[in-house]
């Protein structure tokens, strides 16, 4: 079956650090532009159903143990960034889509290509 | 400025930079389309509005002279920080900021007139889920329990109860209540319900549970009697209170939480068995709010377990504490879901979900559930997914529906 393309944005207008969201359907495509590159999720939360593409997107939180396996804090792992979804705050993992907390769940991804100077998603 | 803060265009900030519930409740309101709720009465049992926002027009109604100046001084001016009379409570509700409705609540615009905010914002989040009726309970007050003052407990249930019977239940009939009691004075719950008891929208009373009071003490007994007679539930809304000596040794919120939320609700209820006030007050409907379910099996195979070897401690008891627990109801939110969906069906069998457990959302907190929650699950029957998102409801406050299913 051939794939639908539907326009996304054009390349000078998608900045990195910038998110759009396309409709498609009766839902929508969240884009992504991070670390240099383009991801599409589907805007629908594993959990409850939520707008999981129009919340927060946040670095990974990580905790800081030092040799001892004493607490020393926590801080923030920017090169794993997370889509959060602003209903209850499930986490997806930007690269792969998969819920961090349980890896079973996942947001329905989408293929994402550059043509000239425009940029598209394969649904 | 840290890069995800709150709100802007930037990918790691909001897609809007105001909150509209409906926009945000969007999908909610596609499900409510696909499953076509129209048809299906949903009431919820526990919902909430923040009553905070509107403290000078409550404060108004406190019946106590020298108590009202002071809360009037300390809500139209001051420092800011948060007054005496709603205290609050230390917490992180909004997974720091992730849950996104509360860092931008202030920012959603309703119309100003006639019709409360509170009112617009509730029927706004109400349509958007497909949801009939709602019980409507505070949200900063739920710790008042814990005010060192029981006076100024009495004082703003009364001023916080005659504002909301007069503002927002008088105003809007899909809103009802369960009013607050302040529990920490018997003879003030006593008369709260003899003043309240037939007021519009009042379907019956709440006991915030994070308090430490005996509701076997002989002075709460007028107050059952008085229940039992008018046909009111008696509702305990679970909380928190971090200051708890034992939940002062968790760090996280989520421990913090996940126990709060549940154990005092537990304290209360084997306590209201153990001292045999089902067999007192036959009649009395009791209801469990926000503390999930799972604790429910649980306590029911602890107490039932000790009482088959102590029974001569509760000499009351006509039969084993879960076949009393069993006549209680309790509200679903937060539901767990656990992988293996044998789990809630025996919970569900052992509490007598099908007449026994009424849908809540718990909206806007943060973990709030969707009516799908129950109307998805596959181990239910139709019927006993009519019962819990709305006919265990109707049935239990005797509510009239039909102006929303005319016959």
């Amino acid at each position: 079956m051939t794939q639908k393309e539907i326009f996304v944005a054009h390349r000078s207008e998608f900045k990195e650090r910038e998110r759009k969201i396309v409709p498609h359907g009766n839902t929508e495509i969240g884009v992504y532009r991070a670390n240099g590159k383009l991801y599409a999720y589907q805007n629908l939360c594993a959990h409850q159903g939520g707008p999981a593409c129009e919340g927060l997107l946040m670095p990974k939180v990580e905790e800081v143990i030092a040799r001892d396996q004493t607490y020393q804090g926590q801080k923030f792992n920017y090169e794993e960034l997370h889509i959060v979804c602003p209903w209850h705050g499930w986490e997806y993992d930007l690269q792969t889509g998969e819920m961090v907390a349980d890896r079973k769940f996942r947001l329905k991804k989408y293929e994402v290509v550059e043509r000239g100077e425009d940029i598209y998603v394969l649904v | 400025m840290s890069w995800y803060e709150l709100p802007t265009s930037d990918i790691h900030k909001m897609a809007v930079e105001e909150l509209d519930t409906s926009k945000l409740l969007t999908n909610a309101a596609r499900q409510r389309d696909e499953r076509n709720y129209k048809d299906l009465l949903i009431i919820d049992v526990d919902c909430h509005h923040y009553e905070n926002e509107s403290l000078r027009e409550i404060v108004d109604y406190i019946e106590d002279p020298v108590m009202k100046h002071s809360a009037q001084m300390a809500t139209t001016g001051g420092t800011g920080v948060q007054t005496s009379f709603l205290p609050g409570l230390v917490g992180y509700q909004d997974i720091a900021g992730r849950v996104t409705r509360y860092p931008l609540r202030k920012s959603e615009k309703t119309p100003t007139g006639k019709v409360h905010r509170d009112v617009t914002l509730t029927l706004r989040w109400m349509d958007a889920m497909g949801v009939d009726y709602v019980c409507l309970f505070p949200t900063p007050m739920l710790a008042m329990g814990s005010h060192p003052q029981t006076e100024v407990e009495v004082n703003m249930a009364r001023a916080y109860n005659r504002w909301l019977t007069e503002n927002i239940l008088y105003t809007e009939s899909r809103i009802k209540s369960m009013l607050y009691l302040p529990f920490n004075d018997p003879d003030a719950t006593y008369k709260m319900v003899q003043d309240f008891g037939d007021k519009k929208g009042v379907v019956g009373f709440m006991v915030t549970a994070s308090r430490y009071a005996q509701v076997y003490d002989n002075a709460y007994m007028k107050t059952y009697s008085l229940l039992e007679e008018l046909g009111k539930p008696l509702a305990f809304h679970a909380g928190y209170n971090w200051s708890d000596p034992i939940l002062a040794t968790t760090n996280r919120f989520i421990a913090t939480h996940a126990l709060g939320f549940t154990f005092f609700n537990i304290v209360h209820c084997a306590n209201w068995i153990v001292n045999g006030l089902p067999v007192r007050f036959p009649k009395l409907k009791i209801i469990w709010i926000e503390s999930g379910i799972a604790w429910v099996p649980w306590l029911m195979q602890r107490l039932d377990n000790d009482y088959k070897m102590r029974s001569s401690e509760c000499p009351s008891l006509k039969k084993l504490p879960s076949e009393y627990m069993r006549e209680m109801y309790y509200t679903s939110q937060p539901l767990e879901m656990p992988d293996d969906l044998s789990v809630l069906e025996t919970t569900f069998k052992m509490m007598n979900a099908e007449t026994q457990l009424l849908w809540a959302s718990d909206y806007p907190h943060w973990d709030m559930d969707l009516p799908s929650k129950i109307y998805d699950l596959p181990i239910l029957s139709e019927q006993a997914k009519r019962n819990i998102l709305g006919e265990n409801a109707r049935s239990l406050f005797n509510l009239d529906t039909s102006p929303r299913f005319p016959k």
